[in-house]
């Protein structure tokens, strides 16, 4: 069973369709501890701000156990978007810790100055270079993009941890992945089949 | 790099996809699911429906038909419609659809632009504005599907909903609107001048280098596109089409 973490924030609508659309066997959203428990796999979605995400998150009650599932437990996990910036330590978006699951930190798209700024968020389609395979990116079509909506994004202080970079006046940070956590900055369920690739290799990862 | 974005706006009326002239005499277009499933093998970058009737007819969202929509796009999409309380844009949301477009009600309550933003965040917010281009040169807002003069400047109105939140304002022109004469370019480079957040450019599309102009001349920052991604050829036989990618991005630079 897939579970995607349901603690008010993300579109589970769209991330239960794609999860249909390429067979996963079975997924809800929850945020019933019972069904954490049991899943075999996780999903932390989430849209929009740091503070309000964490927040919510320790209203479910559920941090401790998912502490557990994924850092003893090493049960596959995918972040998504706001769920990969809430997996980090800090964020310069809010003043709650995050999760902490990987030595990293969040912030805000900083171009130099001289040059014309880009526009923030980051929203649209954006190439995606992969700097290494891990789980998601496994016989991944040739040039992928995928679909980003973001105004900050994960620093990583662990470069082994690092799938993927994506350009937006400078490298970022666009896939991560430690072990069983893997974590997103793009809408891999509303990117096409490049999306449904990802979301297949999740679903089929033991 | 960021591609430009280029995105089928299509218009559903009784649950049907329609195609306007001057937001006049919707001619049925067909049926909205077969039309999704062209776009996703063609891999469009993203979708926008209107329901161009809802708010005439005092009617919220068709939400049983955003529901089919929304398991079938496996790309963003924006809905747009009787948008009036914040229960609606929850209930679109909640479907798995990414962003809502507030067109007459952010002129009649524009404090809910700023109420919708703060509690979904700018980027879930569209505010769209139908313009008509008056006497001497000067424009105006219309509301209600047109119907309605709204007294309103477009760049100020656009100004003034960036402060209240908006994340992107959709630009249409009444007056290009299924011409197939090109965008306002005009119209368009005034309201991206003055504003921080992307323009989706619409209205007059008629061939692919009517995006570029809209781009690199208009200063859009997407475009969308109706009666030539949904018909074909002089006759404007009906024909799902979009454009394909590579033509797309090398008229872009991209």
């Amino acid at each position: 069973m897939i579970v995607i973490v349901d603690y008010g924030m993300g579109n589970l609508g769209s991330i239960l369709n794609m999860l249909k659309k390429v067979g996963a066997p079975e997924a809800m959203a929850s945020s019933n501890p019972r069904d954490i428990e049991c899943a075999d796999k996780l999903i932390l979605p989430g849209v929009g701000a740091f503070d309000t995400g964490m927040q919510k998150l320790r209203e479910t009650g559920l941090i401790g156990l998912l502490n557990e599932k994924i850092l003893q437990a090493k049960t596959p996990t995918l972040g998504i978007c706001l769920g990969m910036q809430l997996i980090g330590k800090i964020s310069e978006e809010g003043e709650l810790p995050g999760l902490g699951w990987i030595d990293a930190e969040c912030v805000r798209f900083r171009f130099d100055a001289g040059k014309p700024p880009l526009k923030i968020p980051h929203m649209g389609w954006n190439t995606v270079k992969i700097q290494r395979q891990g789980t998601l990116f496994k016989d991944m079509y040739a040039e992928p993009r995928f679909y980003f909506v973001h105004s900050y994004h994960l620093v990583s202080h662990n470069p082994e941890d690092i799938l993927s970079t994506t350009d937006y006046g400078y490298e970022f940070v666009s896939a991560i992945q430690r072990e069983n956590i893997m974590a997103t900055q793009f809408h891999p369920e509303k990117s096409h089949k490049f999306g449904m690739k990802l979301y297949k290799n999740f679903v089929e990862v033991a | 790099m960021l591609k430009t974005r280029i995105m089928p706006c299509l218009l559903l009326k009784d649950g049907a996809l329609v195609k306007t002239v001057k937001f006049k005499n919707p001619g049925y277009i067909g049926d909205p699911i077969n039309a999704i499933r062209i776009y996703n093998e063609k891999e469009v970058d993203e979708l926008i429906f209107l329901d161009i009737t809802a708010t005439i007819e005092n009617r919220p969202p068709p939400y049983k038909i955003l529901s089919e929509i929304a398991s079938e796009c496996f790309m963003p999409v924006t809905y747009g419609g009787g948008v009036r309380d914040v229960e609606a844009i929850h209930q679109v949301l909640s479907l798995g659809i990414e962003k809502v477009a507030i067109n007459s009600y952010a002129v009649e309550n524009q404090d809910f632009v700023r109420v919708a933003a703060d509690k979904y965040g700018s980027s879930t917010i569209v505010v769209s504005m139908d313009v008509r281009r008056k006497p001497f040169g000067k424009y105006e807002i219309f509301i209600r599907g047109g119907r309605k003069g709204a007294g309103l400047d477009p760049v100020e109105f656009a100004v003034k909903m960036e402060k209240m939140g908006a994340g992107e304002i959709l630009l249409n022109s009444i007056d290009r609107d299924g011409t197939q004469e090109g965008y306002d370019i005009e119209l368009i480079r005034s309201v991206t001048r003055a504003v921080g957040v992307p323009v989706i450019a619409c209205g007059g599309v008629g061939k692919i280098e009517d995006f570029r102009d809209a781009v690199k001349d208009g200063g859009a920052s997407a475009c969308a596109a109706g009666s030539m991604v949904v018909y074909f050829g002089r006759n404007r036989a009906v024909l799902i089409n979009f454009p394909e990618r590579k033509k797309l991005e090398s008229l872009l630079g991209e």
